[in-house]
């Protein structure tokens, strides 16, 4: 694959044992990770086709024992990489020979839940779904919901700003997160923000969710929890062409109806989930639109009404409203497990690029196309409500010029979702994945604005260095600060 | 203040602030200037104001999303969005007529920049939940830009979004994007008068913890109350604590229905329909009942179940007038005209029931004399002055307007 990294520093990975020993004296020998066979269960996240050896894993069980790693890794100048779970898919997770990773999934409490204020204040580690499951009892629910939220912690959503099917209507991790505990690259625990709405001062909130665990580690976050609705059920149109079902998505929203979610699949998804899900999808269908609202029974069936009035007028080749708990479980069941599906049958490579809707039947032939010229197949699935598609581009992993072919024919398609006016990345991240692309969105003024916060947070770019921006970029960046350090002082030390 | 610049474009913006930023000149940043009381004073020799780059660049009613140039009126883009059945969903608070300024002018741009959000913010999200993007140019004189048109955008950081609330101490907007939500079909909305502040705090946050979308929740002392001229309120002379339901009519009767069954232990509500609503959530948005009459006005965001208590502590130390919005969590408070607008006694309530105050409505002097924003923890300042210097390393805009070191 074709992805450069950092070049590991020899003198910091031959001090491991050394570095192992210290990290044992903090976190005790239990949470340190350093023979090989342990540290192979970190070499990647769930952009397999990258895999590097940390140089040392720990797992800490409290903030201050990831503040005093933290402290350690800076006084030493040693790289970090934070993980959650590791189910990144753009390589946010992907570990440096000569970094530490520090684990967060031990930290994993639920620490306070109230519902009279509707938040609840969890450890990071805790996994998306469990947020949810501690709240649901009391009919209460954690919003945001990425596919893999059985695995994925709330410090990967955090840091990457996680998505899910339902954002649509309730709004993605950073509409959702109301405070958190950032421990710094220094070693400081910084609170920000709490249980009342909209922290004091510069939205820092904004800034650190969705900056991709450059910024500190997040262990500690109170997050907004919304009652349910009494109840929600999906219905499925299916049409001839992925056209006609770009314009019913685009109805359906004009018409001021906002359902919980809108999803595609095209007809290579719907066959390999129908297949392994034996959801009830109809086969013979271009397009499949899958569309949940919420209310009470009679909301329901209003609202899927109204819905259907507007897919008839576009001649829909199927049209099922799920009938029963079952079959809705049934047909979430199969775009939930989309990605896995695809997985048994071929290796593949994920996109997630976001386009304007209006775009979408111009951008679905251009993928095709694309893809094609590859020599390559591809599966639509992707959040057709807000233009967040997911192209899997399939390849053959064990064939390197197959692997370089996917890599290609997915950096077109991110190239075409920005020339739309749409961006790189919806909801994964840019990782180490869409890295060398930023440059197709942002200018090199854009991209400094970015660096410089990077480095107030982060001077000397230990933590999680090697993603988001190009190498040469931030190379410059680290040029330029130098210079400015050495013409003034920095007033943030100097006060 | 001697002069006021105008620039029409984002590169005229662009060439002032190099001029501005090669004498090291600072300058005070404005939309329309209606909100120009607050914040310390900023001490400037010069003004710049966005009013001149004005009208909508897009708008895709199928998408939810409209962008605008930053000095175009809020009126302007409420007037296009109706057009098309859409509304801005945080329903931005109007500080004009509470501020004694002209409101009708407020820009979009600032509206963002201050992070304005009204009664609708505890149901869908606060003014930055809804930016999706902004272009600017900085205290280096670049032009940047950040996010973009698509509702989901996680392609670095999220810049735009940390922009939001820093009252033009980082950048100067030249466009936003946002995303819009449609209108709602009918409102109505459920008034229960009398009630103390614990039991409305309480009503509300019950309410709003159903499952039928409750979209504003607000509780107006008695003493707030006689000044709404709203024509069936106006004459209760009582507390009124008021939940919005907005939706289509049947969805509406039949949770309007199942919520008074629920609350019935807080006595029977006035009903208020559709007109009668719209007008009373338009005082609400508008603070009608904050006229300016030389009190100083705070507001505290806390958690729901702190507010009563919070603003009974300062109600010991002096006579004040409260509005709860977001069912408790954020207060509207009305304190005497001192010398320190209550700061002290205020600023302690918020340290003991946690949350922050800021001093929206205050003389020059009294602001030049008191912290207006929340004081921040030592790390966390230390992080703001990073910010500010990432920003605008010179200290150009804006100086001093939220912290004395920003």
């Amino acid at each position: 694959m074709s992805i450069e990294l950092p070049l590991a520093d020899a003198d910091i990975v031959a001090r491991r044992d050394e570095i192992a020993r210290d990290l044992a004296a903090i976190c005790g020998a239990d949470a340190v990770i350093s023979d090989e066979d342990g540290r192979r269960a970190f070499e990647t996240d769930a952009l397999t086709a990258y895999k590097r050896m940390p140089l040392a894993v720990v797992l800490p069980s409290t903030t201050e024992e990831v503040a005093d790693v933290l402290h350690y890794a800076k006084a030493n100048g040693i790289r970090v990489v934070p993980r959650g779970a590791g189910t990144s898919l753009c390589g946010g997770a992907l570990p440096l020979e000569d970094a530490i990773v520090v684990g967060v999934s031990k930290m994993n409490r639920v620490l306070e839940v109230d519902f009279h204020n509707r938040f609840a204040r969890v450890e990071a580690g805790i996994t998306n779904l469990a947020i949810s499951a501690a709240v649901s009892p009391q009919g209460f629910f954690y919003a945001p919901d990425p596919s893999s939220q059985l695995a994925c912690t709330l410090a990967g959503n955090i840091a990457m700003n996680s998505g899910g099917a339902h954002c649509l209507k309730y709004g993605v991790t950073t509409n959702n997160v109301l405070g958190v505990k950032l421990v710094t690259m220094d070693g400081e625990i910084v609170e920000i923000g709490g249980p009342h709405l909209d922290a004091e001062g510069y939205d820092l909130l904004a800034l650190i969710v969705g900056s991709e665990g450059q910024f500190g580690i997040v262990t500690e976050a109170t997050v907004r929890i919304l009652r349910a609705a009494e109840g929600a059920r999906p219905m499925m149109i299916g049409f001839e062409s992925s056209a006609k079902a770009g314009i019913c998505v685009a109805r359906i929203i004009a018409s001021g109806i906002i359902p919980v979610a809108i999803e595609f699949m095209d007809k290579p998804a719907i066959e390999v989930c129908e297949a392994f899900a034996k959801a009830g999808y109809p086969t013979n269908v271009e397009a499949l639109l899958i569309i949940e609202v919420e209310g009470s029974e009679q909301e329901i069936a209003d609202r899927l009404a109204y819905i259907a009035s507007i897919a008839h007028e576009l001649n829909p080749l199927a049209l099922v409203v799920s009938a029963s708990e079952e079959q809705s479980a049934k047909i979430w069941k199969g775009r939930k497990s989309a990605f896995g599906a695809i997985g048994r049958l071929s290796d593949y490579y994920c996109m997630d690029g976001t386009i304007p809707l209006a775009h979408l039947p111009h951008v679905l032939e251009q993928i095709a196309e694309i893809c094609r010229g590859h020599g390559l197949r591809v599966a639509n699935i992707f959040h057709a409500g807000d233009g967040n598609l997911h192209p899997l581009v399939m390849y053959d992993a064990n064939n390197p010029s197959e692997a370089l072919k996917a890599e290609a024919a997915g950096a077109e398609i991110l190239k075409l979702c920005v020339s739309v006016g749409g961006c790189l990345s919806g909801e994964h991240g840019v990782g180490i994945e869409k890295r060398d692309l930023m440059t197709t969105q942002f200018t090199d003024d854009d991209l400094a604005v970015q660096l410089r916060i990077k480095s107030v947070f982060d001077p000397d770019w230990l933590l999680n260095c090697g993603k988001v921006f190009p190498l040469d970029a931030v190379e410059r960046a680290m040029a330029a600060q130098a210079r400015a350090s050495e013409g003034q002082a920095d007033p943030a030390e100097a006060a | 203040m001697n002069d006021i610049m105008r620039p029409a474009t984002e590169w005229e913006l662009k060439s002032m602030m190099m001029a501005l930023a090669e004498r090291s000149i600072p300058v005070e940043v404005l939309g329309s200037g209606s909100k120009r009381g607050i914040g310390r004073p900023v001490l400037a020799p010069v003004a710049l104001t966005t009013g001149a780059m004005r009208g909508i660049s897009l708008y895709e009613p199928a998408e939810l999303v409209m962008s605008a140039r930053a000095g175009t009126p809020l009126s302007q883009i409420e007037v296009e969005l109706a057009s098309r059945g859409q509304m801005l969903p945080f329903e931005p608070i109007d500080l004009g007529f509470a501020l004694g300024t002209n409101t009708s002018l407020q820009t979009i741009g600032a509206v963002f920049a201050a992070n304005l959000s009204g009664s609708r913010r505890i149901a869908v999200g606060a003014a930055r939940d809804f930016l999706l993007g902004v272009r600017g140019v900085n205290g280096h004189a670049e032009i940047f830009k950040s996010g973009g048109r698509v509702m989901k955008n996680v392609t670095g950081y999220d810049v735009a979004r940390g922009l939001s609330g820093s009252w033009g101490t980082l950048a100067v907007f030249s466009e936003v994007t946002f995303k819009v939500l449609p209108l709602p079909d009918d409102v109505a909305t459920l008034v229960y008068p009398d009630l103390t502040d614990d039991l409305a705090v309480e009503l509300m946050s019950a309410a709003i913890a159903q499952p039928y979308e409750v979209s504003g929740t607000v509780h107006l002392s008695a003493g707030l109350a006689t000044r709404l001229k709203h024509k069936g309120l106006a004459k209760e002379a009582r507390s009124l604590t008021a939940i919005r339901l907005e939706n289509f009519t049947r969805s509406i009767s039949y949770r309007k229905q199942k919520l008074r069954e629920l609350l019935s232990a807080y006595g029977a509500p006035l009903d208020l329909g559709l007109e009668s609503s719209l007008e009373f959530w338009n005082e609400a948005r508008r603070l009608s009942f904050f006229p300016p009459n030389g009190t100083h006005l705070w507001r505290i965001s806390t958690t729901p179940s702190m507010a009563a208590s919070l603003v009974g502590s300062v109600r010991r130390h002096m006579r004040v007038e409260a509005f709860y919005d977001w069912s408790g969590g954020l207060i509207w408070l009305e304190t005497p005209a001192t010398a320190d607008a209550g700061s002290a006694d205020i600023r302690r309530a918020v340290a003991t029931h946690g949350g922050h105050a800021t001093l929206i409505r205050a003389d020059e002097p009294v602001r030049r004399s008191v912290e207006v924003f929340q004081p921040l923890g030592s790390a966390v300042d230390r992080i703001t002055r990073g910010i500010k210097h990432a920003f605008d390393p010179m200290r150009l805009l804006n100086p001093g307007r939220m912290y004395a070191t920003v």
